[in-house]
């Protein structure tokens, strides 16, 4: 629901390890909104979410978060700190050390002592990127994950997306554009 | 290091960083205790008298400039919602960044006191008392403070409206802590009003995360 409107309704689906989902629809149609009811944040007003793991079977909005890793319209960065530190702060939040080769496999080596405030738009997208490397979660919820982003960026982004679902994780994004993974998608 | 400790230093490097915070507020603070003595004028015995009560305002009010930004910052860019979703319970989230404005904001203000203490010809023992009570009761300030400003997360111009919100509630702190000064100018001691400052700081620690996390919670899902 957004206000007293219904955004979707009689919706069901099923993603598994190694999948990807497009999330397809025209502006307003609620892709955004069904990412951040898969993330938690918002709670649908009817039915449920679950995610199952080896660890079993979790419908709570909290349990579920900890499996995702999150790439909103924001990238969430502050200008104030420096790309490694940006990175840095990241991986420690998710309890993980910090990953030097992360900021190589998005392409911003070089930029890693520069504060994010002179980083252009696609390079932003790309050290969020780097981010869902470093937290290492099974789920991805990406949230046009090719906005901003150069054709080599968008090259990379897909290359990243392959290798995740190749390695067992979820990718569910909110796209206008093909994923180019062989994948499903939901039309709202 | 663990997640409340990496997401504290971020915000302590981010206070240091965008030079707002603690300077505008330590800035505000020397400000209004330097006019407030010229304005009262130089009756050496008001002054003192007034001292720990304008002292206390001013305080809260300096701490109150960057209040606002406390989960705003990272609302707008979208931080507040990869927090969300690490490891870090919300709760301790917002214990991360009340002890975050604290160490920026309440305890640079504390340490300044003694100094404008003179401007209101506070002698030692009032001065250590006001000393004391901004120790004690500032924490609480940034703990209210986080109450508000997680209930004004997604209002345009919420900054206008947190003092409304947040300043009734900091009526006890302001009590004790100025009532404190004026038990020991009044010769008796600070005991009890300094007592009661600490259980007013530490219930508001204690519980305004909870209730910061709520609103956080809400706001994220709005």
């Amino acid at each position: 629901m957004r206000g007293d409107r219904k955004l979707f309704d009689g919706l069901s689906f099923r993603v598994t390890a190694g999948q990807a989902l497009a999330v397809e629809g025209a502006n307003g149609a609620g892709k955004t909104s069904l990412l951040r009811m898969i993330a938690g944040f918002l709670a649908p007003a009817a039915g449920r979410i679950v995610l199952k793991s080896a660890e079993g079977e979790s419908a709570e909005a909290e349990e579920r978060g900890k499996s995702i890793g999150w790439l909103g319209h924001q990238d969430g960065l502050k200008p104030q700190l420096t790309v490694r530190e940006q990175l840095d702060f990241f991986a420690h939040l998710h309890g993980r050390k910090a990953d030097a080769n992360a900021l190589e496999r998005v392409g911003l080596a070089r930029q890693a002592e520069l504060p994010c405030r002179y980083l252009s738009a696609g390079q932003r997208r790309r050290l969020a990127l780097a981010r869902l490397l470093v937290s290492e979660r099974p789920v991805w919820l990406l949230d046009e994950p090719f906005a901003a982003l150069d054709t080599a960026g968008q090259g990379l982004i897909a290359q990243l997306m392959a290798r995740h679902c190749g390695h067992g994780g979820i990718i569910i994004a909110a796209t206008h554009d093909p994923l180019g993974l062989g994948n499903e998608s939901l039309k709202l | 290091m663990n997640p409340f400790g990496t997401l504290l230093l971020r915000d302590l490097k981010l206070a240091a960083r965008s030079g707002g915070g603690a300077a505008l507020a330590l800035s505000f603070f020397a400000l209004v205790a330097t006019l407030v003595p010229l304005g009262v004028g130089a009756d050496l015995k008001l002054l003192a008298r007034v001292a720990g009560g304008i002292l206390w305002v001013a305080a809260v009010l300096s701490a109150l400039l960057s209040l606002d930004r406390l989960f705003q910052g990272d609302f707008e860019d979208g931080s507040l919602e990869v927090i969300a979703l690490s490891p870090l319970a919300l709760e301790m989230t917002a214990l991360a960044k009340i002890m975050a404005h604290w160490l920026s904001t309440g305890l640079p203000l504390t340490l300044l006191s003694p100094v404008l203490a003179l401007l209101f010809n506070l002698d030692v023992a009032p001065t250590v008392t006001l000393f004391l009570s901004l120790l004690i009761g500032t924490p609480a300030v940034s703990a209210v403070g986080a109450i508000g400003a997680s209930l004004t997360l997604s209002l345009k111009r919420g900054g206008l409206i947190l003092p409304l919100i947040i300043l009734p509630l900091l009526a006890p702190a302001v009590i004790f802590g100025a009532g404190a000064v004026r038990l020991v100018l009044d010769g008796m001691g600070s005991g009890s009003a300094l007592g009661l400052l600490a259980a007013f700081s530490f219930g508001a620690v204690l519980l305004s995360p909870f209730a910061a996390a709520a609103s956080v919670r809400l706001n994220l899902g709005g």
